[in-house]
């Protein structure tokens, strides 16, 4: 059963960046380029995706457990640190560069162009990169 | 931007909310793309099923649309403020070696920084966690600095 419940949410998720608009790189570009012809679409894909997680999480938590799991996995740490503040600009600087976060880039998976394929391929070796650089992993 | 594209943005978020309340719900788990990804590929165990399983169903998605012949760039009216329509898979506006070096930086700063604007931008805030806050602020800020350098500045690249 764990196997059909994470299809159906990747499925829902790809339906979503794509009913969005978030697999053009060009209209998430046009979001980030607010000194261009600003498109604000990002802000009604976040803010609707956030506010059903908002409710449906309060919702879901209710019943104290996951319904095919033990437990509700949550990460717990507060606190801000360097690793957090400093990946999260290298990847806005990947993510302006490109126009690409990674639900998008896997999700396009389908219109494979050699561009595509290249952050693919980098993105990957990144994330092995940055396994090796954490002490936790 | 017209008022339809604004529709269609709020009812893909909305799917994507949907998305992370039933893997919360079933698996118990934060919908993070690049954590799920990152373990699918590095980590062994019982996870690893879901996760594959998470990514195929994320990559048949937009497929499925094409599938079936819809493509918004069609569908939804184009123009408005940004004039742009949207494909349901759009072609990269940056070169081979631009996207090698993104996907590099976004492959390692979401590892460092625990996660995308998946696991932050949508699971983290709507967690209200302070660490996902911070992270948001900051890839948004500097995507938008990054954009606004590439294209006002250099006058080049995406």
């Amino acid at each position: 059963m764990k196997p059909v419940a994470g299809y159906l949410a990747g499925l829902l998720f790809g339906l979503g960046l794509a009913l969005s608009g978030m697999t053009d790189p060009a209209r998430v570009i046009g979001f980030l380029d607010v000194a261009g012809a600003w498109d604000p679409i990002l802000i009604f894909v976040l803010g609707g995706a956030v506010v059903t997680t908002f409710i449906g999480y309060r919702l879901v938590w209710r019943r104290g457990t996951p319904l095919l799991a033990g437990r509700f996995q949550l990460p717990t740490r507060r606190d801000l640190d360097a690793r957090l503040l400093g990946g999260a600009a290298l990847f806005g600087i990947g993510w302006g560069l490109s126009g690409y976060c990674p639900g998008p880039a896997v999700a396009s998976l389908a219109g494979l162009s050699w561009p595509l394929a290249a952050f693919l391929v980098a993105l990957v070796l990144g994330w092995w990169l940055s396994r090796r650089l954490s002490p936790v992993h | 931007m017209d008022l339809s594209s604004a529709g269609f943005g709020l009812a893909g978020g909305v799917l994507i909310g949907l998305s992370a309340t039933l893997l919360m719900g079933l698996l118990g788990r934060i919908a993070g793309i690049s954590g799920i990804l990152s373990s699918a590929l590095f980590e062994r165990g019982g996870d690893r099923g879901w996760r594959l399983a998470f990514l195929l169903g994320l990559v048949s998605g937009p497929a499925l649309l094409l599938l079936l012949g819809l493509d918004w760039g069609n569908v939804a009216p184009r123009g408005g403020v940004a004039a742009l329509g949207s494909a349901v898979i759009g072609a990269p506006l940056a070169g081979t070696p631009t996207m090698l070096l993104a996907g590099l930086l976004v492959g390692l700063g979401t590892g460092l920084g625990s996660g995308c604007t998946s696991g932050h931008g949508v699971c983290g805030l709507a967690r209200l966690s302070p660490r996902s806050l911070a992270a948001t602020l900051v890839f948004v800020l500097v995507a938008m600095l990054t954009v606004f350098v590439v294209r006002h500045l250099a006058g080049g690249g995406a």
